[in-house]
């Protein structure tokens, strides 16, 4: 009987018009599509973006030559090199972030003592030439801090926000 | 429009000819175009996207920009192929699927050639199509173009039976090999049309014209999991596009040709009923474009749908299922003609 059943089903297509149902109401469902450019996905105050450096608000950089973001930084991406500056204050003379190496997994954030180096919203940018001797992927200290000083004002707002779960 | 005519048949009979190819041609390639465009817009509304929107206004060159780009490509010729061969292939796709149209009434007396032997000829053009598969498969000397080919043959002619046997029902029907003469036999309104006591062999003829086509599920000739694309894996560029005007050409013609034998073609639903006098003054051709529609969004209803069927289902339902269900339905046919039963014989 039970075959009798079955065999009845399937000539009827009775499982063919269900499957054509379904697709049929998803047919004038509210479609799900992010158009990018013109319409964009909202962003974690927590996302981890292109690296920049902060400031003090009295215009000092953050930054002490530490390098605990150079030693936790998992893909190596991270190179420091410090000297005294003529203030006898501890300074970078020279930091590079390749961002070919980095994973950006947001480490050198979470190991910054001072909140120096941090990560921005900004996900959309992209390298203009890619030849290697060219070293536009290199994060300097330089476009770090010009980084730091655009977004101030979205950094600060982000590390508020989240401060009460550091 | 006596004018009009005077003009017409002034000009040299080769001129006259090359008119009505490109009456019939230029609407029907836009519509495979728009068709293809169709397509991406409605299987993307059911998977919950947008589909092509970039192109122009809600993406409506995006035909067009596909063309262009295809035109631009490089064919590419395989070094082992069979160069004659691998070039003839497409054509001998899509000149059947275009040749088909050559009887096709589209309403009452317009039709391009009114042969007696209609059906026949169509019947023998969707069966030559299956060449084109063949020779690009065999030319391409590539063991997925070749086994693409071979399902595709095998396919096309295990439902080309149960299609020619759903057909020699709506012969029996209308007593006619004659196109038109099949659609008016269907009039008196919705209940005389062929849908209703040829049911079965309707649902058959329809989904036969699905896998003739090769068109999901039973598409297994370009699996894309196993053979990549199948019979036509090296083909690229222009030589690509034809085959893929080829397909969707035969898919439209399928969609008509089920509208016109099935469906009462160019004849108005309302025939019949108190409202048959509203819509007189709407065209056949009119009706006949809707019915067809309705069977090109099956088409693509059944893609975003049903997943490929394996291949010895396919050759389970052509051989096992449709082929018996269309002999006991010719049998039940005739007999409902001879003894007039039922209201939709006259």
């Amino acid at each position: 009987m039970k075959t009798v059943i079955q065999y009845i089903r399937s000539l009827f297509l009775l499982e063919l018009f269900k499957g054509m149902s379904v697709t049929g109401r998803y047919l004038f469902r509210k479609k799900f599509t992010l158009n990018y450019p013109e319409e964009k996905a909202p962003v974690s105050p927590r996302f981890r973006g292109l690296h920049a450096q902060r400031r003090y608000p009295n215009g000092e950089e953050r930054c002490i030559a530490c390098k605990l973001c150079e030693a936790v930084c998992p893909a190596n991406a991270i190179t420091i090199e410090a000297a005294p500056r003529e203030d006898g204050s501890r300074r970078t003379t020279r930091y590079d972030i390749d961002l070919f190496k980095c994973i950006f997994c947001g480490f050198c954030e979470e190991s910054c003592p001072v909140d120096a180096i941090v990560e921005t919203r900004l996900y959309e940018y992209h390298f203009e030439d890619t030849d290697k001797a060219a070293g536009n992927y290199i994060m300097t200290k330089e476009k770090l801090l010009a980084m730091g000083d655009k977004y101030e004002a979205q950094l600060a707002d982000d590390r508020a926000a989240q401060a009460k779960y550091r | 429009m006596d004018f009009l005519i005077g003009i017409y048949e002034w000009l040299p009979v080769w001129i006259q000819i090359i008119l009505k190819i490109v009456v019939i041609m230029a609407p029907l390639m836009v519509l495979v175009a728009y068709y293809t465009y169709a397509e991406r817009k409605i299987i993307g509304y059911m998977q919950i996207r947008l589909g092509p929107n970039r192109v122009g206004p809600k993406g409506w060159l995006q035909p067009i920009a596909d063309a262009f780009k295809l035109m631009f490509k490089e064919i590419v010729l395989p070094t082992h192929a069979d160069k004659t061969l691998f070039l003839i292939a497409p054509l001998l796709s899509i000149g059947p699927a275009l040749a088909a149209w050559a009887v096709f009434p589209f309403d009452t007396g317009l039709v391009l050639s009114d042969i007696n032997a209609g059906l026949l000829y169509l019947l023998a053009m969707t069966s030559i199509g299956v060449y084109g598969v063949i020779i690009a498969g065999w030319a391409s000397n590539s063991k997925y173009a070749f086994l693409g080919a071979i399902r595709s043959a095998a396919q096309i002619v295990s439902y080309e039976i149960a299609m020619g046997f759903a057909l020699v029902g709506v012969l029996v029907a209308a007593g006619s090999l004659n196109l038109g003469q099949i659609v008016e036999g269907q009039s008196g309104g919705i209940w005389h049309w062929y849908w209703l006591p040829l049911l079965p062999l309707f649902v058959i003829y329809f989904i036969s014209g699905v896998a003739e086509t090769n068109r999901a599920p039973f598409d297994v000739a370009e699996g894309e999991s196993e053979i990549v694309a199948g019979f036509h894996v090296d083909y690229s560029g222009m030589a690509f596009a034809v085959f893929f005007l080829a397909e969707y050409a035969n898919m439209i013609l399928i969609s008509a040709l089920t509208a016109l034998m099935f469906l009462g073609g160019w004849l108005s639903p309302f025939q019949g009923t108190f409202m048959e006098s509203w819509f007189a003054w709407v065209p056949g051709i009119v009706w006949l474009v809707a019915k067809t529609f309705v069977f090109m969004f099956l088409f693509l209803w059944f893609r975003a749908t049903f997943p490929r069927y394996r291949y010895d289902q396919i050759m389970r339902l052509g051989w096992k299922i449709f082929i018996p269900i269309t002999i006991v339905w010719i049998i039940v046919a005739g007999a409902m003609q001879v003894y007039d039963i039922g209201p939709w014989y006259q």
